[in-house]
């Protein structure tokens, strides 16, 4: 650093926005966040076009007919402790404990899988009984944002793993703290979605 | 094996298409060898493709923009020529097959693979420059977004040869766009390429929006900050905001094309408007990603070369945030014929007029920066005084198509055609260009030739009007667009006068190349050796030409807006080049292949998936994956360049002192 | 003072503001001639009272607009030459950038100008609403539009009659549209009548038009729709309210019958080929197709 750079370093008057360029730590943060309402968009588009469809059956199933609420609660307990579990893998992380790190994080993927096994076995016992997404519009729909959801959650989990091996190999070194720290704004950005999907989906299915 | 791909994809019985790659082919084999031969390789990897400096992935961006330009105009003369013969009982030469490939490429490759690069490469180039700090805030990431476009580009070329192209228009509207309407490959290749073309822009944009966001020089806030900087933050917004609808909208689509879903199409209940509100949705903060950065290239241009500060900076700055959200509030303006009804045309109307407050308070404040200057007539302040009398014509077609009664009988005529063209070409292309012609000192270290830069300009200009105001007469007169042929021969004479105007933008184009070539050969003569060609006012300028890989050798300290002018005042104190003062340490990050590999990988994913072959397609998303996690395991992604190497690139560069 | 010597910088100057000055003359007298040419023809020279009113918005809002942007123009033009570096006469004010009447008046010049015009928006949207019906006390004649690949075809539901690709009608009688496609997108326009309306497949759109004289306009899709678009035209012939009756009882002496079946056949895609009439018509026709009720229609086109 420079000598002005020292002195508005140590400065408090000096706001934020004047401090010059701001440490990788928070420009990574911030490119993900940036990342993140991207992906949200994509989500929000996929949310209109289920809005705009969920009527059409086409003499097809309904959403009423298909959903099992108790499957979903199960599914969305799931989701939401894997929550839990990532912030307590976050915390450990920060402080450096490669066990608990391990320990916390494989319960997050654990409860993942739970998940996703679970959506796998509704979306595959809707296609044997033809209420496939080629089916109808609102199938389309249905299968489309929920998918898309659930390929979310796929990436996560898989990006999990290689967080995994990079504390093995790299050990807490800044570009894998951080990186864990982009990991922990995507799973629980996921776990928003999921809110959202919920409830439109499948509470509003019965409405 | 191959799924759908046969010899039967390449139209050997078509023999303009098999001339035009095979002289295309030709042109690109001989550059390879040139290069081989040359030995170039070595560098070109690691100086080029590899590169993750800003700067040189800005440049490569307008290359690739210029190129894409020259194919993108070759369609448009093809659609000019066969619009003049094809009157009456004439067919023309192209039959509707293929007419309808061209202007749907025209359309796609001009909008996404010209004006899009243009814009970003241009923002690329300067904004860490004007901000005073060394890269962008993901510099591997900028070389990624930069070649998944070039891959987007690489696959829509191709489809000129193997298979064919869409035939639906440039936005590919369903239920044409559909497997029933569409069987063939062209469509693929259109919704393909645009996904990854689309991933890489949507990463530029977060990149952007990061850098003008957190990473400044010290005291620069955000008053203080250029204008550029402001209409490109606004411009990256749209981008992180806008791109994913585009994204999802055309994975709809897919899905119904791949996978027999049904959302937009005939049957099972699809809803083919909801396409075109999606799609509209990206489509109208679309042309605001392209113009704002235009208009601050002319708030730039007209400041700098008036001799003043912008005039009204702070409502200029205010005028562009109302744009970047207005933009997403007018969207039915596109298809008010779609029948809505009165209340929602009329929102929508009057959503529409709104963005027109702040683009006049825009126009006005560029005219009182012009009034009390000292104004020198380079070649920019031709392109902007130019784009100031003819955006405002096109700004006005456009307020008269938002009253939806007006629309009603002007909706996709040639009127329509003329009025996008007019702002696209009287504000983005003439913004392009004068930003090129500003910065190409900066990034080569030699101006462009001034003569030859004129003569650009008036083709461009008069090409313009002469190749375009006959069209908004026939969309008086009830010519559609999108016609191959027509039976009114009361339009030819002004399909021929057309014609010339597209000629006379040819030549502009041409002497756009010889420009470029006669200035390289003088480039002696037109040294920027002061780094400060054009007495400038932001911080780009107080840099070397071309600068170093690290920009600034110290992060200069701002203190108000136009920073460079203030420390040009203040001559006598203590100033970042002069070399009195100690130098460190400065990190820059090492080049890295990253973005080329997961470009190829993307190419073969890409090509694979249009032709159903379902192994590339696997091959290319592992490549891929592989990539990534070698990128991942990197640890070495930054050099040091030590100080001693910064105090010797200072003191050989050791800028002149002008005459006070 | 830091300057780059504007003498080595800028090359003739006094050229470029008096050139582009006499060329802009000579283009604003080419365009206007050839404003004046589409004059005959058209959007400017409408037939029927939906185009006309169009037609006053157009000459209104485009002169309201004029009213700022000509002399915006001007302006850029003037001070662009006046304040060019070599005018000594020209006062140079580097400091000046900021004026608060000169910002209250350059966003309110915009403000009222879109004010206007977004009245002008609002209630010509409402007036001219293409399902609202004419305020003409005639009764009006309706007509089911179909738009097919790439021919139109026009039912006559009270007469029984069907045309394809000529559509006849009575002069000063309210036209009532209600149209609807088979497979993509179209838009019925006649251009000399006014507005258009898209035509969507499972789906009514409602359009209302007038020929005040009889005459024969010129139709066409304004959609885009695939190979035959360019062909895809009709007439639209406006006759005496006689003549139209005489029309209707000879149709229905001649031609086939318009069922399913037929309509099957009209339904494979193929380019506009000459007009034809049917004598009858299937009770409920268009409703069907435009419920979606009719039996695939051959979709599938070929490359």
């Amino acid at each position: 650093m420079s000598a002005a750079e020292q002195t508005l370093a140590t400065a408090d008057a000096v706001p934020l926005s004047l401090r010059g360029p701001a440490p990788t730590r928070v420009v990574a943060g911030y490119g993900f966040w940036l990342f993140l309402l991207s992906d949200i968009v994509i989500f929000a588009a996929l949310f209109a076009a289920y809005a705009v469809l969920s009527g059409e059956t086409a003499g097809g199933p309904t959403a009423a007919a298909l959903f099992d609420k108790t499957h979903v609660l199960i599914e969305t307990a799931c989701l939401l402790a894997s929550s839990v579990t990532c912030g307590f893998g976050s915390l450990a992380v920060q402080s450096g404990d490669r066990n608990s790190t391990y320990f916390w994080m494989a319960i997050t993927f654990i409860l993942g899988v739970t998940f996703l096994s679970l959506e796998v076995s509704e979306f595959s016992h809707m296609l044997s009984i033809g209420a496939g997404p080629t089916r109808s519009a609102f199938l389309s729909g249905f299968f489309t944002l929920v998918g898309t959801h659930g390929l979310h959650v796929t990436i996560g989990l898989c990006w999990l793993i290689v967080m995994l091996l990079q504390v093995a190999t790299l050990g807490f070194q800044p570009m894998v703290s951080r990186r864990f720290f982009c990991f922990g704004l995507f799973w629980h950005a996921l776990d928003i979605v999921w809110i959202g999907v919920f409830t439109i989906v499948y509470l509003g299915a019965h409405l | 094996m191959f799924g759908r791909l046969t010899w039967a994809a390449i139209p050997f019985d078509q023999p303009v298409v098999m001339i035009a790659s095979g002289t295309v082919g030709f042109v690109i084999l001989c550059v390879l060898a040139l290069v081989t031969v040359k030995g170039w390789w070595p560098y070109l990897w690691r100086e080029w493709i590899t590169s993750v400096d800003h700067k040189r992935i800005g440049v490569m961006y307008i290359g690739l923009a210029l190129l894409m330009l020259v194919r993108g105009f070759s369609d448009a003369m093809l659609m000019r020529s066969q619009l003049a013969l094809a009157a009456g009982h004439a067919q023309g030469y192209l039959p509707p097959e293929h007419y309808d490939q061209i202007f749907s490429a025209h359309g796609t490759i001009m909008i996404f693979f010209v004006a899009m690069p243009f814009v970003i490469g241009l923002m690329n180039f300067v904004l860490p420059l004007q901000l005073g700090v060394r890269d962008v805030a993901f510099p591997v990431l900028n070389s990624v977004g930069f070649w998944l476009s070039a891959a987007g580009v690489l696959l829509v070329n191709v489809s000129l040869v193997v298979g064919e192209f869409a035939r639906t228009g440039w936005l590919a509207y369903p239920p044409l766009s559909e497997v029933a309407y569409s069987p063939g490959v062209g469509v693929d290749y259109y919704l393909w390429s645009l996904q990854i073309s689309g991933l890489g822009t949507l990463l530029s944009g977060i990149n952007l929006t990061t850098t003008i966001l957190k990473l400044r020089a010290p005291g620069m806030g955000y008053r203080q900050m250029p204008i550029f900087c402001w209409t490109a933050l606004a411009s990256n917004l749209l981008i992180v905001a806008a791109f994913p609808i585009l994204t999802a909208t055309f994975a709809m689509l897919l899905l119904d094309r791949y996978c027999g879903f049904h959302f937009f199409t005939n049957d099972l209940g699809g809803n083919p408007m909801m396409y075109i509100n999606l799609i509209w949705s990206w489509g109208h903060p679309e042309v605001y990603i392209l113009i704002l950065p235009a208009f601050g290239v002319f708030s730039e241009v007209v400041a700098t070369f008036s001799g003043k500060p912008l005039f009204g900076r702070r409502s200029m700055i205010m005028a562009t945030m109302a744009i970047c959200v207005l933009s997403f509030l007018v969207w039915l303006h596109h298809f008010f014929t779609m029948g809505a009804g009165a209340d929602v045309n009329a929102f929508f109307g009057v959503m529409t007029m709104l963005i027109a407050v702040p683009t006049g308070v825009k126009v006005f404040n560029w005219l009182f920066t012009l009034y009390g200057g000292r104004i020198r007539f380079t070649v920019p302040v031709y392109w902007a005084i130019g784009f100031m009398v003819t955006f405002v014509i096109g700004g006005m077609t456009g307020v008269l198509m938002a009253i939806p009664p007006a629309d009603f009988v002007l909706h996709n005529s040639l009127f329509l055609i003329a009025h996008f063209h007019n702002v696209i070409i009287g504000g983005v292309v003439f913004g392009v260009m004068a930003g090129i012609t500003y910065w190409f000192p900066k990034a080569f270290g030699f101006t462009l030739n001034e003569r030859l830069g004129k003569a650009v300009f008036w083709c461009w200009f008069f090409g313009f009007y002469l190749a375009f105001t006959p069209l908004y007469v026939l969309g008086l007169m009830g010519a559609t667009r999108r016609m191959q042929h027509y039976s009114n021969m009361h339009w030819q004479p002004l399909m021929l006068v057309a014609l010339a105007g597209a000629v006379l933008i040819l030549l502009g184009i041409a002497l756009t190349g010889v420009q470029l070539a006669v200035s390289i050969r003088r480039r002696e003569l037109n040294r920027d050796v002061t780094g400060d060609p054009w007495n400038g006012r932001t911080l780009e300028w107080s840099t070397p030409s071309p600068p170093p890989a690290w920009n600034f050798s110290h992060l200069p300290q701002v203190g108000r807006a136009d920073a460079f002018w203030a420390m040009k005042q203040q001559r006598g104190t203590a100033q970042d080049r002069n070399v009195k003062r100690t130098y460190q340490t400065i990190h820059v990050p090492r080049n890295n292949p990253t973005g080329f590999f997961l470009a190829f990988f993307a190419v073969l994913l890409g090509f694979s998936l249009i032709w159903r072959i379902w192994w590339g397609a696997g091959l290319g998303l592992l490549g891929a994956i592989v990539v990534g996690l070698m990128q991942a395991w990197r640890t070495d992604g930054e050099i040091e360049v030590p100080a001693e190497k910064v105090a010797a690139f200072e003191r050989l560069n050791g800028l002149k002192e002008k005459a006070a | 003072m830091h300057a780059a010597s504007p003498d080595r910088m800028s090359p003739e100057v006094t050229r470029a503001p008096s050139a582009s000055a006499m060329w802009l003359r000579a283009i604003s007298i080419t365009s206007a001639a050839m404003l004046m040419a589409s004059c005959s023809e058209g959007v400017l020279d409408p037939r029927g009272p939906v185009g006309k009113a169009e037609r006053i918005i157009l000459y209104d809002a485009t002169a309201i607009m004029l009213a700022v942007v000509i002399p915006v123009i001007v302006l850029t033009l003037v001070f662009a030459w006046w304040f060019r570096a070599r005018n000594s006469q020209a006062r140079y004010r580097p400091d000046w950038e900021y004026s608060g009447r000169i910002e209250m008046i350059i966003w309110s010049i915009p403000a009222l100008i879109i004010l206007f015009l977004g009245g002008i928006a609002w209630t010509g949207s409402h007036d001219l609403d293409p399902p609202a019906p004419l305020a003409d006390s005639a009764a009006p004649l309706e007509i089911e539009v179909i738009s097919l690949d790439w021919r139109w075809l026009f039912i006559y539901p009270h007469e029984g009659i069907a045309s394809l690709n000529r559509l006849v009608v009575p002069a000063g009688v309210p036209l009532r549209f209600r149209l609807t496609s088979t497979t993509v997108m179209n838009s019925f326009f006649v251009p000399q009548l006014g507005s258009q309306i898209y035509t969507m497949p499972n789906m009514v759109t409602r359009l209302n038009l007038e020929a005040d004289q009889p005459g024969t306009f010129e139709g066409i899709s304004a959609q885009f729709s695939g190979d035959g678009f360019s062909d895809m035209r009709f007439d639209l012939v406006s006759t005496e309210a006689g003549a139209f009756r005489d029309w209707v009882n000879t149709t229905k002496t001649q031609g086939g019958v318009l069922d399913a079946g037929t309509f099957e056949e009209l339904g494979k895609p193929a380019k506009a080929d000459g007009a034809q009439t049917y004598a009858r018509v299937s009770e409920g026709l268009f409703d069907k197709i435009s419920s979606g009720h009719m039996a695939a229609v051959s979709p599938q086109r070929g490359q």
